[in-house]
């Protein structure tokens, strides 16, 4: 066993923000591999160098991932971090929890495991830092058994996850919590067991704010929105200017498409409908007053992910309105990303992501092999050269002039 | 004791199940929301019911006592339920207004750091580090630990102006929304990876170690029964060593961290943008990363002095112009921070119009 002091990391118990090394320590009471992490951390804070490593295969029976290995890379100083695997569980929609399920996960993960956690990972999962090989299938049974299920890893759709929507938000457009638990129930599969080129991620998101930050993080982002004028309450407009609210300078002149006029002697905002690009500034400021419209839905968008390999993208417009009001309208957006998943299976390579994949072959060619008709808001603007890949079966090649001569 | 098998397929818990009996009978019928004062929210419903809500600093990585302690006070003030937020912060649902002042004397008797809301920072999204991943550049916990106690005072308050989202991923596979943060912190790794050709030779694929790599930087070497690196290709991903302990990766001496500004996910005013790299190497001193932490304090200080109220970092930064931005915060300008990778030439001024 090596050292048991850790001066470095004792100096990040100082200070007002809550301390992590508290944690590793709280836990180290209960469990050997938290209390080897101590000096296995102080040793990584001295030598500033990671000690971790991947590989091996581990898993639980019927599925293709939830589990990734880590193995200390000097397992003779560190026999208690010698297998420290982490395991992911999917999350209740919004991370709403009542008591019994929080100390359901603490009971079973106490048997287990470290008693080391993240609340959450930044994909969403419950994620369980810390547990040895032969633990793995015991903890899925036991969570099993309880009502949780592992989350995704390796080439598959990953958790899914939502803002917290209509359960405690008034700008929801559609059910983030429901549309999240229906569509990850239906993609279990897919989910569970790799089979792609690369990851896939949806994230479920009520409104333009994207609280979720699903247009970075997610291939698939559907954030909500409305497609008729968002409504103006005149009595709450004239009660904001009553308790002296600036509504000219920090609503209307930072509106983007200057569709709102505040008449500062009628107390009266008025709005130009088609001209709003439902961006939620006015909704954000005035939320008493500004409400989104009646005709709610979703835009979805694809392509998002982060900086490995070919750059980090946003997601873009591949629709701009569906409707998501029922579970009857869930089945148009399952069908769609089972349509989009089959084109980028047999058209991804290896470690691609969906929006380099698209990016790669051209928006053009993947409209038009998943039948998504291409309309103006899916681009901020036109292309700028004129090399228009022609399909030349749709042109004359009859191979004559005008006046039907040989050309 | 009976075997326990293990149901496939059965997906997460209900959520319906989590919800406190107020959010239940108010579900979808919110009307507004007001912040009485910072770290509390209060929704209020088309029926009138109100719903308070008390945010709390979290660490993320949190033991199974952490868990346990916010269980008995949501028994104790919200019936027994609690959220987590999409920052990693807890939020006590207190549905009787009676029990929120207790509430939250009890959190600051016990030590809670209340806040994170409005034109406030909230937490830092952030990735494993040193505790758990093996591409890390640079611890997570420890860098974001020593930021926010920095930054506490924009935390429990809201006099920013505006939303401060914060961002820290441990290596370049920038794991954790940084590419979109108003400030994002990010472990470099800028060497290549050191090949240990015993450690390939006893148990790595090649041919998987050769196509893990997303420049093609990496060839088979047959002579050697282990493989190449073309160091001008890698971009130090750590991909490889993701295959092979045998292509160790990290660096002591040249890990650091880099500095990124701008970036937001919100569609609010302008539309989501990525963050812009400003400082492209700082050393890793750990334990409390001193350059870090005065790095992104003298960017926050140069915003609050120039920003218009409402302003995120990035719509600031737009408005008055880049090189304004290195001039009022004494940045230093170098080459590093000009792309050379894929998309770089929508960044240069195709324009003669800008300041000094």
């Amino acid at each position: 066993m090596t050292e048991k002091k850790t001066p470095l990391l004792d100096e990040l118990e100082k200070g007002k923000w809550p301390s992590f090394v508290t944690e590793i320590k709280r836990a180290a009471v209960r469990s050997a591999s938290a209390a080897e992490l101590l000096p296995l951390l102080e040793r990584s804070y001295r030598e500033r160098i990671g000690h971790w490593k991947h590989g091996g295969i581990v898993g639980v029976r019927g599925y293709g991932g939830g589990v990734i290995g880590r193995y200390v890379d000097v397992p003779e100083d560190y026999p208690n971090l010698a297998e420290f695997h982490t395991v992911r569980l999917l999350q209740p929609s919004g991370w709403f929890y009542n008591t019994k399920t929080l100390r359901t996960v603490c009971d079973i993960w106490e048997k287990h495991g470290s008693g080391l956690t993240n609340m959450h990972g930044s994909t969403g999962d419950i994620i369980l830092l810390g547990c040895k090989t032969n633990e793995i299938q015991p903890i899925f049974d036991e969570f099993s058994e309880a009502g949780f299920d592992l989350g995704g890893s390796g080439s598959c759709l990953r958790t899914t996850n939502c803002c917290v929507g209509p359960g405690r938000c008034e700008h929801a457009c559609y059910d983030t919590l429901d549309a999240c638990y229906n569509i990850t129930n239906e993609f279990m599969d897919e989910l569970h067991r790799p089979m792609w080129p690369y990851k896939s991620k949806i994230k479920f998101s009520g409104c333009a704010n994207d609280c979720t930050s699903s247009i970075a993080r997610s291939d698939c982002s559907v954030i909500g929105t409305w497609r008729d004028t968002l409504i103006i309450d005149p009595v709450a407009v004239k009660e904001y200017a009553a308790n002296g609210y600036p509504i000219k300078s920090q609503v209307c002149d930072k509106c983007p498409t200057s569709c709102l006029t505040y008449n500062k002697e009628t107390q009266e905002l008025t709005i130009v409908g088609e001209e709003c690009s439902r961006c939620m500034h006015c909704i954000n400021m005035m939320p008493k007053a500004i409400h989104p419209g009646k005709e709610k839905g979703a835009t979805i968008l694809i392509g998002g992910k982060s900086t490995i390999v070919q750059s980090a993208f946003m997601s873009w417009v591949v629709v701009p309105f569906m409707k998501l009001e029922s579970e009857d309208d869930y089945e148009p957006f399952k069908e769609l990303m089972r349509g989009i998943w089959e084109w980028w299976d047999e058209n991804g390579k290896t470690r691609e992501r969906i929006g380099e994949t698209i990016y790669r072959l051209g928006m053009g060619k993947f409209l038009r092999e998943t039948g998504i008709p291409p309309v103006p808001q899916m681009v901020f603007r036109p292309r700028a050269n004129p090399y228009v890949f022609w399909n030349q079966d749709e042109l004359d090649k009859s191979g004559t002039m005008l006046d039907g001569s040989a050309l | 004791m009976a075997v326990v098998k293990a149901k496939l397929d059965q997906g997460p818990p209900n959520y319906k199940e989590m919800l406190p009996p107020i959010i239940t009978e108010n579900y979808g019928k919110w009307a507004y929301h007001e912040i009485p004062s910072p770290g509390v929210l209060k929704h209020v419903s088309e029926s009138g019911a109100a719903l308070f809500s008390v945010r709390v600093a979290s660490p993320r990585l949190v033991s199974i006592d952490f868990i346990r302690d916010i269980c008995v006070l949501a028994d104790d003030y919200c019936d027994g339920f609690l959220r987590f937020t999409t920052r990693n912060n807890v939020e006590f649902l207190v549905s009787d207004e009676a029990k929120l002042n207790p509430l939250m004397d009890a959190l600051k008797a016990k030590g809670y750091c209340i806040g994170g809301t409005g034109p406030s920072i909230s937490n830092i999204v952030h990735t494993q580090g040193w505790i758990h991943c093996h591409t890390a550049a640079t611890d997570a916990s420890g860098v974001v630990k020593a930021v926010m106690d920095d930054l506490y005072e924009y935390f429990d308050t809201m006099k920013l102006p505006a939303k401060l989202k914060m961002g820290l991923a441990c290596c370049l596979n920038m794991c954790g929304a940084a590419h979109c943060s108003d400030i994002a912190i990010v472990g470099v790794h800028r060497t290549p990876p050191v090949i240990n050709h015993d450690v390939i030779r006893k148990g790595t694929e090649i041919p998987s170690l050769v196509a893990s790599c997303p420049t093609g930087a990496i060839r088979p070497d047959p002579k050697n029964k282990s493989v190449k690196v073309n160091d001008d290709k890698c971009m130090y991903c750590g991909n490889c060593y993701t295959m092979s302990p045998g292509m160790k990766l990290n660096d002591a001496r040249n890990d650091g961290l880099a500095i990124l500004v701008g970036g937001k996910t919100s569609n609010a005013r302008s539309a989501p943008s990525f963050s812009r790299m400003v400082i492209p190497f700082l050393p890793n001193t750990s334990p409390r990363w001193p350059e870090v932490v005065a790095a992104v304090r003298n960017i926050i200080e140069v915003w609050i002095a120039n920003a218009q109220k409402g302003e995120r970092i990035g719509e600031w930064v737009e408005r008055v112009g880049w090189e304004r931005f290195f001039s009022l915060t004494g940045i230093p300008f170098s080459d590093m921070l000009i792309d050379d990778y894929i998309f770089s030439r929508e960044t240069f001024r195709t324009g003669a119009a800008f300041k000094y």
